[in-house]
């Protein structure tokens, strides 16, 4: 390996290594190709330079998101039966139910968690793939920030699946009071679990790539 | 500890792949990215027996959380008892097959996998050298762990919790605050394990 300072202005990649993707390892690219073995010496992750088909997949599973979020917000996510009496609540249902009943805070996680979250994680994946797609020069470092933040809170839109799935099982009276989980629960669920798999596809690293090959 | 060579003694930022020199940064600090700010690594001590001692605490909480009641409700006289597999039962016998799925990995089996899986890793490193399994098992449960969503299900629960305090009583049972505990000792042994010092624990093997 040729001298590199502290903080040198070559990647992993211009120096002709691959970093693992799990383990972090530097492998020299060439000799994993020549082997014939592409995996990592220390983990067995299979070594690549930057994420398989990382555009095309992380486009796929966004689109696939997007289309579920209309019937997750559209459709019931719960219907409670209280005394014969049967009401549907879709997501923002629920969230004005709790602001009207004096919860706001409760609203406030449930807005944000359900419906903030992931709207605003697709719209910033949306934003990241055309700027990588389109090799924007724009501020990557706020970029990588944006997609590392994105990448963090996504899986806690979870959190409406907990409160249908704690519901329906303490709130079993039958005729008295019931709680059943509507059609929006798979769809947002799939939301939840697309989205989170899309930010693992993207790789961050193709942002700096583009910057580079500008210059 | 894997004597230092070419491919320990730089690294590469995971989010811009830029290379820098790995040097020792005071305890409790992280190194990171001089061009992203990424965060590169951690330096949290030497020890595997404090997260260690954390972990095996924390296996020993979440035993008590899915054994006994989470919640109890009493509507008109009437109670009703709820461990977390009550709630996943109650969405399969719906016909929510999926969603009943997805709680029962999220909220169970890959928590359990995230325990038994750094009991295993660290367990096997404090008796000796990391063995080729036990890095494969590291790299394993390092996937499965963001699908371990246990601080996500207790929020889930406390709101729930409000959700139902208009309409019926509820008590909180032993379950509820072994895993109020919980929430807070498996993040702390997750930050203090530093995943590039703990793969230097592997050994490389020879191209």
């Amino acid at each position: 390996m040729g001298p590199i300072s502290n903080s040198s202005s070559l990647t992993a990649a211009e120096a002709g290594l691959v970093s693992c993707h799990s383990c972090r390892l530097l492998c020299r690219a060439g000799d994993q190709v020549k082997s014939g073995h592409p995996y990592c010496p220390r983990c067995h992750a299979p070594l690549h330079p930057r994420k398989p088909a990382s555009l095309s997949r992380t486009w796929a599973l966004v689109l696939a998101a997007m289309l579920l979020y209309i019937p997750a917000n559209v459709l019931p996510i719960t219907q409670t039966t209280s005394l014969g009496h049967t009401q549907s609540d879709t997501i923002l249902s629920g969230v004005v139910y709790f602001m009207i009943s004096g919860s706001w805070h409760i609203a406030l996680i449930i807005f944000v968690a359900s419906i903030l979250v992931p709207l605003v994680k697709l719209v910033v994946l949306i934003y990241l793939l055309l700027s990588v797609q389109f090799k924007w020069l724009w501020r990557p470092r706020e970029r990588t920030r944006l997609y590392r933040l994105t990448e963090a809170v996504g899986r806690w839109s979870m959190v409406d699946i907990y409160v249908v799935t704690v519901l329906v099982a303490l709130v079993r009276m039958d005729a008295l009071a019931s709680v059943t989980a509507g059609p929006a629960g798979l769809y947002f669920a799939a939301v939840v679990v697309l989205t989170m798999l899309a930010a693992d596809s993207f790789d961050p690293r193709l942002i700096w790539d583009t910057a580079k090959e500008r210059k | 500890m894997v004597k230092a060579t070419a491919a320990t003694a730089y690294i590469a930022c995971p989010a811009c792949d830029l290379l820098h020199l790995r040097r020792p940064v005071p305890a409790g600090t992280t190194a990171r990215c001089t061009r992203c700010a990424t965060p590169l690594y951690r330096n949290r001590g030497r020890s595997l027996e404090w997260p260690l001692c954390l972990v095996l605490a924390a296996s020993i909480l979440f035993a008590i959380s899915n054994l006994f009641p989470f919640l109890t409700l009493k509507i008109e006289g009437r109670t009703e008892e709820t461990v977390l597999m009550t709630g996943i039962m109650a969405l399969y016998h719906q016909g929510q097959l999926g969603l009943a799925a997805l709680v029962l990995l999220t909220g169970l089996v890959c928590p359990l996998l995230q325990l038994v899986g750094y009991v295993y890793v660290l367990l096997s490193l404090h008796t000796g050298a990391g063995s080729s399994f036990a890095a494969e098992a590291y790299r394993w449960v390092r996937h499965v762990q963001p699908w371990s969503m246990i601080e996500i299900l207790l929020l889930g629960i406390l709101v729930s919790v409000v959700k139902l305090a208009g309409m019926a009583e509820v008590m909180p049972g032993v379950a509820l605050y072994a895993f109020m505990i919980l929430i807070f000792i498996l993040p702390a042994a997750m930050v203090a394990i530093d995943a590039v010092s703990l793969w230097d624990r592997f050994p490389i093997a020879a191209a």
